[in-house]
Parts: C-alpha cells; sequence; structure tokens
C-alpha cells in the first residue's frame, strides 16, 4: 500500500456566527485509498470539505496538495488543481439535460461551438458504467432523486482529478447503486486516486474504506485503519461516551398483553394504476407498522396512496371504520395523518426560516390560520424537539439553511412530530441522521406508539425496521406480499418472502 | 425521437404556431392582409423591440430582470439627437452609445452580484436615472437631420418587387442569430442557463458566476443600446417621454416566447416571435380600423395570462411524468 501522503490539512480553523465548526483539524489523504471521514450530525465534515474546495473561506491552517502548499479561491479553482466534489446537496441544475450536467464548465468543442453530439454519446457510455440507461438529453427534473445523485457521481468521476469527495454520495441510493458505486472507487483507488468518504451507513464504510478519521464537535478524535477499528469502538469514538443501545430490543414490551388493538385505517383491496397493485391493509392503533421491500417495491407508494397524494384508482379507505375518500393530501392531513416523506433533502426546507418557524409552520396549517399559535408556545415547541432530537444549533431563531445536512433532517422530522397525528407515516426518517440519534429516533417511535399513536415505518436500513417494528408488511415489485407479526419476524424471514415473490 | 423533439420544444411551437394562426386569420379577415409586405412592416416596425427583447431574454435566463431598457432606448436617442445636432460623427456617437449602454448594464450587474441587490432595484434605479438624464438633456424633442442617420433609416433593401426591409430589421436578425447560438452553442451561453436554473449549484460545480451574471447584465446593455440606436433611425428624433413601459413589452415576449420568469428556460428565437406575436396584434386592430390601439394591450394582457397558464400545465405534467417514471424504476 502506498502511503505517500497526496493530500494534507494541518490545523484547520472555522468559526461560524455562534459555532467552532473546525478547530484545530488535521486531515491527511493518501493517493490509492479510501478514507472515510465520520462524525455526528454537525461534526463538521461538510465544513472541512467546503473549506478544502473554496466553498467556504478558511479562517487559518494549511493545505498542501502534492506537497505543494495551496489556497483554494473557489469550488471552480479547486477543480482547476484535481479535487472533484460531489457535495451533500446535489449540486445539479435540474433545468438542464442529464447530459450537459456532466459536462458543463468543460465542454468538448468542434470548430469552438460546443459539440452536443459527442457530449450525449460520452454521457451514455458513462452512465452505462453505472448501469444506468435513461434519455441522457432529457431534463434532469424528469428523474428521481436516486438518479441525481448518479449523475452528480457520474460527473465527479468523470473529469481528471486526483481527489474525489463523496460527501454522503448513498443517501439515496439502493442496494446495487451503491455496489456499483463501490465497485467504481475501487477502480479509480486502484488507479490512484485518493477518495475521501463521507456517510452515515457505518456498513459501507467497512465495506470500502481503508482508514478512517473521526471529527467530534469540530474537533479531531484521530486517525485510523478500518480493520484495527471495531464498529463498536468506532461509534463510541463518534458520539464521545460509550454506546450500548444498540443490542437492546426496543420494541414494545406489552405485545403480549393481547389487548385488541383498534384499527385506525383500512385499505381494503386498494389499488393504484401505475403506482401499486392490489393491497389490503390495516393499520392500528398503538403500533409500528413497518413496511418491508427494496427501493421501489411499492413500500413508498403505499404510503403515498394512503396520504392521499397517489390517486386510489379502486377499493376503499376507511377510518375508524367510516370510509373517507382521500383527494389530496390536505384532506389527508385533516383527518389527522402526517407525512414525513422521503425525499425532504429538496423539496421540504424552508432555507432562509428560522429553526422554530420551519417546526411551526406544519403545526400552524393544520391548526388553520386563524388559531395562531403564540410566540411563547411556538418557542416552547422548538425547544422541545431541539432538545428531544439533538439538533445542534446556537438558537432556536438559527437560519435552517445554516444547519447541518443531517439537523435539518431532523427539523423536518419535528415539523411532522410537532403536528401530534393519529397516523403518522415516516419514510426513511434516519436518512443522513447519525447513528446516535437514530437510536434516539427509533426509541421517539416507539414511544409515540405506546401512546396511543398509529405508526407506520419505512427504512431500508434492516435492523432499524426489526428493532421497531410489532407488525410488518413485505413488498416486492410493486405489490403487497403478506404480512409477518411478533416473533415472526426476521430478517431471513423477509428476505425469502422478497426473493419467493420474485420467482412469481 | 420526432416526438421527444416536439415535447422539448412545445412551448416555442405553440408561440409560433399562434403567429402562424393569427396571420392566417388576418389573411382571412381582411383584403390586403395577405401581403409579404404586411410580414416585413412587422419586422420594420419591431426590429428595435426585438433588439431590446434578446438581451431580457438573456437576464431572464439567468433568472433577473432588467426594467431599465426602456429608458435606455429613450436615453440613446436623446443623447445621439443631442449630440448629433452638435455637429459630432455618427459613427462616434453609435459607438459611444454603445458604451454608455453596455457599461450601465455592467454597473448594475455588477450591484446585483457583488452587493447582493435586487436586479429590480438595481434596474429601478437605472430606469430612473437614464430618464432623468434624458430631461437634463431636453425636455423638449430634438430633431436628427445628420446625413448619415436619414440615409440608414431611408435605406431601403429590395428583395424582390415591391418588398423590401431596413438596415435596421438586417440588424436585428442578424442579433438573434448569433445570440440564438452563443445561448446554444458556447459556454457562455450555457453558463447563463446554469445560473438560471440554480445559482447556487452552479457555483458548486465551478462556474464563472460572477462573471457570467455581470456579463449579462452587461449584454442586456448593450442590446438595450443598440434597440436605441435602430429607434432613433425609426423616429429620427430623440424624446425624453418616449418608450416609457418599452421593457415591459420587452418581458411580455420573452414570456409569450417561452422564457420562465423564474430563470432557466428561453430562448431569443421565441422571444422574437413574441414581439412578432403583439406587432400582428397591433396590425389587425389597425386593419379593423374602429378599435383604438389600445385594444393591443388587451389582447397581450389575455395572451400573457393564456401563455403563464400553459406553462404551469406543461411544468405539472412534468411533474406527474416524474412520478411514473419513479413508479417504473
Ligand atoms: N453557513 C453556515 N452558517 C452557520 N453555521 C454553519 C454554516 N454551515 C455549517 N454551520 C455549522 O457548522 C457545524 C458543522 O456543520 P457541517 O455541515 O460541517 O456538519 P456535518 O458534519 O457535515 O454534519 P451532517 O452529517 O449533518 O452533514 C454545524 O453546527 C452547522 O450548524
Ligand atoms: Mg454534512
Amino acid at each position: 500500500m502506498t502511503a505517500k501522503p497526496l493530500l494534507t490539512m494541518r490545523k484547520i480553523y472555522k468559526v461560524f456566527p455562534g459555532v467552532k465548526a473546525l478547530s484545530d483539524v488535521d486531515f491527511t489523504l493518501r493517493s490509492g485509498e479510501i478514507h472515510a471521514l465520520l462524525g455526528e450530525n454537525g461534526a463538521g465534515k461538510s465544513t472541512l470539505i467546503k473549506v478544502l474546495t473554496g466553498v467556504e473561506k478558511l479562517d487559518s491552517g494549511q493545505i498542501e496538495l502534492s506537497g505543494e502548499e495551496i489556497r483554494t479561491k473557489s469550488p471552480k479553482h479547486a477543480q482547476e488543481l484535481g479535487i472533484s466534489t460531489v457535495y451533500q446537496e446535489v449540486n445539479l441544475c435540474a433545468n438542464l439535460s442529464v447530459a450537459e450536467n456532466i459536462f458543463i464548465g468543460r465542454e468538448p468543442k468542434k470548430n469552438g461551438m460546443i459539440d452536443w453530439k459527442t457530449i450525449n454519446s460520452r454521457t451514455k457510455k458513462l452512465l452505462n458504467k453505472l448501469n444506468i440507461d435513461i434519455d441522457v438529453t432529457q431534463t434532469l427534473s424528469h428523474y428521481s432523486v436516486a438518479v441525481q445523485q448518479m449523475v452528480a457521481i457520474a460527473r465527479a468521476i468523470d473529469v481528471e482529478a486526483k481527489v474525489l469527495i463523496l460527501d454522503e454520495p448513498t443517501s439515496s441510493l439502493d442496494a446495487t447503486e451503491c455496489e456499483k458505486l463501490f465497485n467504481v472507487m475501487n477502480q479509480l483507488k486502484s488507479e490512484g486516486m485518493g477518495i475521501v468518504f463521507v456517510t452515515h451507513f457505518l456498513d459501507q464504510v467497512y465495506a470500502v474504506s481503508d482508514r478512517i478519521t473521526i471529527l467530534r464537535n469540530g474537533e479531531l478524535v484521530g486517525e485510523f485503519l478500518a480493520a484495527e477499528l471495531p464498529k463498536l469502538e468506532l461509534i463510541s469514538k463518534m458520539i464521545g461516551k460509550g454506546y450500548d443501545v444498540l443490542s437492546e430490543t426496543i420494541k414494545n414490551t406489552d405485545n403480549d398483553q393481547d389487548i385488541e388493538k383498534q384499527v385506525y385505517l383500512r385499505a381494503d383491496k386498494v389499488l393504484s394504476i401505475g403506482n401499486i397493485k392490489e393491497f389490503t391493509l390495516d393499520v392500528k392503533k398503538s403500533e409500528v407498522l413497518g413496511l418491508a421491500g427494496l427501493l421501489g417495491s411499492g413500500r413508498s407508494e403505499t404510503a403515498r396512496v394512503i396520504f392521499g397524494a397517489d390517486k386510489v384508482s379502486s377499493g376503499t379507505l376507511y377510518i375508524k371504520g367510516e370510509k373517507v375518500n382521500l383527494g389530496k393530501p390536505l384532506d389527508a392531513i385533516k383527518k389527522g395523518i402526517a407525512y414525513c416523506p422521503e425525499d425532504r433533502k429538496t423539496d421540504a426546507i424552508l432555507g432562509n426560516l428560522s429553526i422554530r418557524e420551519n417546526i411551526i409552520v406544519a403545526l400552524q396549517s393544520k391548526e388553520g390560520m386563524f388559531k395562531f399559535i403564540g410566540r411563547k408556545k411556538q418557542e416552547e415547541i422548538a425547544d422541545y424537539y431541539i432538545k428531544l432530537l439533538q439538533i445542534k444549533t446556537p438558537n432556536r431563531e438559527q437560519l435552517i439553511k445554516n444547519l447541518s445536512g443531517g439537523n435539518q433532517q431532523k427539523v423536518i422530522l419535528a415539523r411532522w412530530l410537532a403536528t401530534h397525528p393519529e397516523l403518522l407515516i415516516l419514510d426513511e426518517p434516519t436518512r443522513g441522521i447519525d447513528i446516535g440519534t437514530k437510536a434516539e429516533i427509533q426509541q421517539l417511535v416507539v414511544e409515540l406508539a405506546h401512546g396511543e399513536m398509529a405508526v407506520i415505518f419505512i427504512s431500508s436500513e434492516m435492523d432499524e425496521m426489526l428493532r421497531c417494528c410489532t407488525r410488518m408488511a413485505v413488498f416486492s415489485e410493486k405489490q403487497k406480499l403478506g404480512e409477518l407479526e411478533g416473533d415472526e419476524i426476521s430478517e431471513q424471514k423477509i428476505m425469502k418472502m422478497i426473493a419467493g415473490g420474485n420467482e412469481r | 425521437m420526432i416526438i421527444s423533439m416536439l415535447k422539448k420544444n412545445f412551448s416555442i411551437i405553440v408561440t409560433i404556431l399562434l403567429f402562424v394562426v393569427l396571420f392566417i386569420a388576418g389573411a382571412a379577415t381582411y383584403k390586403g392582409f395577405l401581403n409579404a409586405q404586411v410580414f416585413l412592416n412587422l419586422l420594420i416596425d419591431n426590429a428595435y423591440l426585438i433588439i431590446v427583447a434578446i438581451g431580457m431574454t438573456f437576464v431572464l435566463i439567468s433568472g433577473g430582470i432588467d426594467i431599465s431598457v426602456g429608458s435606455v432606448v429613450a436615453f440613446v436617442c436623446m443623447f445621439s439627437a443631442h449630440l448629433l445636432q452638435k455637429g459630432w460623427n455618427p459613427v462616434a456617437v453609435m459607438l459611444l452609445s454603445l458604451t454608455v449602454g453596455t457599461f450601465g448594464g455592467f454597473i448594475m450587474g455588477y450591484m446585483i452580484h457583488c452587493y447582493e441587490v435586487q436586479p429590480f432595484i438595481a434596474t429601478l434605479a437605472g430606469q430612473f436615472l437614464y430618464r432623468g438624464i434624458c430631461y437634463v438633456i431636453s425636455t423638449e424633442s430634438i430633431s436628427i437631420t445628420n446625413p448619415t442617420y436619414s440615409f440608414i433609416a431611408n435605406y431601403q433593401i429590395r428583395l424582390a418587387p415591391k418588398m423590401y426591409i431596413s438596415i435596421s430589421v438586417v440588424i436585428a436578425l442578424l442579433m438573434v442569430a448569433v445570440t440564438a447560438i452563443v445561448l446554444k452553442y458556447t459556454k457562455f451561453g450555457r453558463n447563463v442557463y446554469a445560473i438560471g436554473g440554480n445559482e447556487h449549484s452552479a457555483g458548486l460545480m465551478g462556474l464563472p458566476v460572477a462573471h457570467v451574471k455581470i456579463s449579462v447584465y452587461a449584454l442586456s446593455g448593450f442590446c438595450a443600446a443598440l434597440g436605441g440606436i435602430v429607434f432613433s433611425f425609426y423616429t429620427l428624433s430623440g424624446y425624453g417621454l418616449q418608450n416609457i413601459g418599452l421593457e415591459m413589452d420587452a418581458i411580455a415576449s420573452a414570456v409569450i416566447g417561452g422564457t420562465l420568469l423564474t430563470g432557466g428556460v428561453g430562448t431569443v428565437i421565441g422571444s422574437m416571435f413574441g414581439v412578432l406575436i403583439q406587432g400582428i396584434i397591433q396590425t389587425i386592430i389597425i386593419f379593423q380600423g374602429n378599435l383604438s390601439s389600445w385594444w393591443t394591450k388587451v389582447a397581450v394582457a389575455a395572451l400573457l395570462c393564456l401563455f403563464v397558464v400553459l406553462q404551469r400545465v406543461i411544468e405539472t405534467k412534468g411533474q406527474s411524468v416524474k412520478q411514473q417514471k419513479k413508479a417504473a424504476v
């Protein structure tokens, strides 16, 4: 293994108003290695990347690239120096075509004019390498967040670079897409590139990384070889205290009390053409119902139908035994259903409003415009959730756009929790959220269900589903395969059901 | 393939179709309407507006707005008339006008980018400034008697017997052709779209945001000044009250031509047809004979509403396509 430092950052300091984002951080990247940069939400990972690539100005510190001192002035400058980056927030232009997003800024030319033919054909080839087969001349906004994330990655890996930085590239990808990405990363690594990889999925860290650097509260914890750092130790280094909640199961223990749980919502032979095949599903009070399946299996679609976001083509929905017609989400909200969607990253964040305002907005619209929630009350609610979800911020009036990516996610989650719905639908609620808070959120979900609420829980992480859900509906290929309950629930059973479903 | 081409250019196709429909309607209703010169007159009468709308289109695509252009046109006419009266060389006057227009645009762009002034406010200041200077030069109308100007104004390029265009039309069409190519085939053009789509992302992708943003306003200033020169050929005079509200005509043309006010989408060809549609409505009203020419505005208002709604519909269609695609993946 080569150990020549490719990039060194020494004594890096960065202060935002009210926040010490980085203080005295060192980071070393060698060529031909994949280096995981880990830490809790708000630890300073993205900030370290941004001062390196010139998005943010660094307060003090030294950066050397291939032995020469550099001071990046802008992302453009960083690119010219050979640093290629996929930022945490998807950084593409939705109004441009897929191909143009990959080539803009470095368009091939013919006779002084941009050569669109070459751009389109090269993009096609590049995306084929990542197993994506789409119309590259179509505007990017036509495609799902997962595809957009792959396009951003494709752009970054196509440029000639010495350093590749990936800030949570896998947050919207499914297992096969991740696999593809890891293959490409390993390929680039063998060509001598140095790769920085940020993620909250610890399994992915161990799957690809050679080395790990951990940050906590803007300070360096240390650099470790991945092979020599067991997972539990890694976690305790990240959160700064021992971590043992993981092994504990937190499911409802009063399961055995066998009280007949009241059915809150029943979907009777519901079908939504183009979204989900006919299914029947009961959602009961005081339980966490998991919708299991792979990405695109129909689990999110089921949630969307229940929330009135997709049309019911045939069949009926009953709430508390009463037939309802949910034509649009507002109808569902009025009935007491809340839905925290999967791609919150782009849609839900009101960047120029404060944390408090972002939390209160759904509650206010549920209460109606004329029942104004008093300032005092708003502050109480905001403070409660900031504490509960450990949102890292100097105060509740901080603009949400100034929070770290994961902390923004927490605020959006708080928004829906604050509405105190009768049925809470959580679609990937812990995406992009660090492992400590993940456990916290899982705990909270279970507690909410204790207090009468019905919860639908969707997650791609199996152990999270296993920890939280007392009943599970399994989906595959837009179809509900069946249900598991109580002790029946296990990873093997679910996998078997999904595999069996595919055979048919 | 052809269908997807049609889909992608849907709004510009609608614009051109509308123009054709209006032309046919006019031709069917009024005798003498179906005459090549009627069409060429549209170009002659609106050459200046086409040029101004080009600059506006760039600004709108980049996600900004420039409401100073009407005043710039008036200012250039006034300023040229004044200097020519004093006996300046006409070529020098034209070059100076273009320089002043471009520089003014540059200053506004600089304020907008570097001090984060709202484009509306920065260009409103420009609007007042240029209009003010017009009156400082003179509150009366000044006529242009310079022989070069008169020559250019009256020169007719014969295309066929009884069919001619003016030099202004050639300038306008050249501008359309050049800027269409710039938008589609140069880095600068593509960067304008990228910045209009998402300025933050464009910066992260390493595009020269500051440079492009400032250039766009400078370009709009240049186009407005050129439009002013062409307008001075058209009227051979300068007057401080001229072209009040011209910026809104330019914006309306761009929107009818498929440009989104939110940025990121639009073409200069579309804007040209936007201008021509307004022109043809005016022509129809003139042929009709009894209606006041203000009916043009009423018709344009209706069209604007129609197009904005249409754009919304296309957008939401796109959304639902996305949903289906997602489900299909
Ligand atoms: N523009 C800004 N203004 C003020 N504070 C900021 C700004 N950007 C980041 N911060 C703060 O700096 C700290 C570090 O943020 P950073 O985005 O680096 O975290 P992170 O480690 O990437 O977390 P995550 O896992 O959630 O993405 C956070 O407390 C955040 O609130
Ligand atoms: Mg981050």
